[in-house]
């Protein structure tokens, strides 16, 4: 055992308001705070590459437009003309993108509103854009002519037609839907679907005449107004209310750091709010300010004294102390 | 001495001198011997206080790993063995960060490791924590890859219902990105060195109940 000195008490007084002593006026022992923090860096080092070489790390491919048309066809055609007709989750979703709702507020206040239409993205225009780039098909500038000479009204009633007939078709499927007033609609989800089935999609909508595009805002709300994407994440459990936002591909870890976020949401009233988001964030916030402030608020800083863990972690101190017990 | 110094070198400067205020403030930082020391108290005999300096290790293989990986560029990892031996680095090292930060957490909460003028100590240590879940999930957002996907726009509906989203885009990997390997990694350093100053200026915190010289 290392011998101990005892150093100098403070020639200052003691302050009653601070009753816990300076830690510079105990006994002390020899430590070599540089060598172990190089032994701690060697053994996490160490740990991380046996764990990196036994489980490796997830990647499961990023979902393609192409994967999306070639597996879930009925669903491309369904999202576009939903896109048209203005009831997809992005064209409802109100601020940043747009202004169709005011979207979600926490204790009255609209905070999403108050944040503002920042990242506008037109529903319609994730359908038509990358379609008016199509060129050597006559049928759909016919339709895309036919579609833009249109009054908004009249839009708006073939493509919610097309939506409602493609809802109740078999299966989802376009070539199940009865014949209808659907307008342009039918030749422009086809022309949509086929354009995604070459692979072009991802690039019409992210580059938007920059040649180096790098937002995928556009491309990602269109595919999360699928069914498809959400498909396939619950089929790994990774919906919202399969704890998924804790969780990732495979079996693996993820972020469970995460776990009380994620908790509000399997429990009412969160998991049925409108407002679940809002309200979730808000009271994560209260949580992590009042641990940021502990120190400062009565009963909760106690606790440690209340529940004496405390006389484990510096059990050998107490017992030469027991009067401290 | 350097006190001495500092103090005649400000009253030639009429108390105005920058440079001279900003050195003393740094020389005052941390008692003398203190920044490295090569003694301890007594009483700091448990395994509890080594996830401090665990969470650091890990901390210090993750920025490496991260590093490695932002060399080989975005997409790098996706199509290489060794890149993805990187990423497991990367990710492993998180993980391992995680753990013991909560763990170091609750042990100096059952210390009530706040005591004694350490209050700002606590709280440089929590937004720490908050401000490494930031960059850990800035970290899943630049993945480019399914769980990027999923996790940018399931993540989206909260930010946006407290009007963050709006300037906090979590569909825009490029922005992500930037935050992941940029700006949250430089403030949690700057929370890292600013927490582990006050450790070292106030010392490990004293049992309780325990009085001067015991």
């Amino acid at each position: 055992m290392a011998a101990t000195t005892a150093r100098p008490r403070p020639s200052r007084p003691a302050r009653p308001a601070h009753p816990t002593p300076d830690s510079h006026s105990f006994p002390t022992r020899p430590y070599d705070l540089v060598k172990e923090f190089v032994f701690a860096l060697l053994v996490v080092t160490v740990l991380t590459a046996v764990l990196a070489g036994l489980f490796s790390s997830p990647d499961e491919k990023a979902i393609t437009m192409r994967t999306w048309a070639q597996a879930a066809p009925g669903d491309v055609v369904a999202t576009a003309a939903g896109e048209l007709a203005g009831t997809t989750t992005s064209a409802t979703y109100g601020p940043p993108y747009n202004s169709a709702a005011e979207g979600q507020k926490l204790l009255g206040l609209p905070l999403q509103k108050w944040g503002g239409v920042r990242l506008p993205v037109d529903s319609q225009k994730l359908v038509l854009q990358p379609l008016a780039q199509v060129s050597g098909n006559p049928a759909l500038t016919a339709a895309l002519t036919q579609w833009t000479a249109a009054s908004k009204a009249q839009q708006t009633a073939w493509a919610t037609s097309y939506s409602d007939a493609l809802a109740k078709a078999p299966g989802g499927q376009p070539g199940q839907v009865p014949p209808g007033d659907y307008g342009p609609v039918p030749a422009i989800a086809a022309g949509f679907l086929t354009l995604a089935r070459t692979g072009g999609l991802e690039g019409a909508l992210t580059s938007s005449g920059n040649f180096y595009g790098g937002d995928q805002t556009r491309a990602l709300l269109l595919l999360s107004d699928g069914a498809y994407l959400e498909d396939t994440a619950r089929a790994q459990q990774l919906g919202g209310d399969q704890w998924g936002m804790m969780n990732e591909t495979g079996n693996y870890p993820g972020q469970p750091w995460m776990w009380l976020y994620t908790f509000w949401y399997q429990v009412k009233p969160f998991s049925t709010s409108e407002n679940a988001d809002a309200l979730v964030w808000g009271l994560m916030m209260v949580l992590t300010l009042g641990l940021m402030f502990l120190p400062f608020i009565p009963g909760l800083r106690s606790i440690p004294r209340w529940i004496p863990v405390h006389r484990l972690i510096w059990r050998d101190y107490y017992r030469r102390h027991p009067r401290r017990t | 001495m350097t006190a001495e110094y500092g103090k005649a070198a400000g009253a030639v400067g009429g108390g105005r001198n920058w440079t001279v205020g900003l050195r003393n403030r740094l020389s005052t930082l941390v008692p003398p011997g203190q920044l490295l020391p090569d003694r301890q108290p007594v009483y700091v005999a448990s395994w509890i206080y080594v996830f401090g300096v665990l969470t650091l290790s890990a901390l210090v293989v993750a920025l490496l790993s991260g590093a490695w990986l932002a060399v080989g560029g975005v997409a790098w990892w996706h199509v290489s063995s060794l890149g993805r031996f990187a990423n497991s680095l990367h990710l492993w090292s998180v993980e391992l960060f995680f753990a013991f930060m909560v763990i170091h957490l609750w042990g100096k909460f059952w210390m009530a490791a706040w005591r004694g003028k350490r209050a700002l100590t606590w709280i440089t240590g929590v937004i720490a924590f908050v401000t490494s879940i930031g960059t850990a999930f800035t970290g899943y957002l630049s993945q480019s890859n399914f769980d990027a996907q999923w996790i940018s726009t399931q993540a989206k509906d909260g930010l946006n219902s407290i009007g963050f989203g709006a300037w906090f885009n979590v569909l825009n990997p490029g922005q992500m990105l930037l935050w992941h390997v940029v700006l949250l990694p430089f403030v949690v350093g700057v929370l890292t060195v600013v927490h582990l100053l006050q450790v070292r200026r106030h010392g490990v915190v004293p049992p309780l109940d325990a009085e001067a010289g015991d």
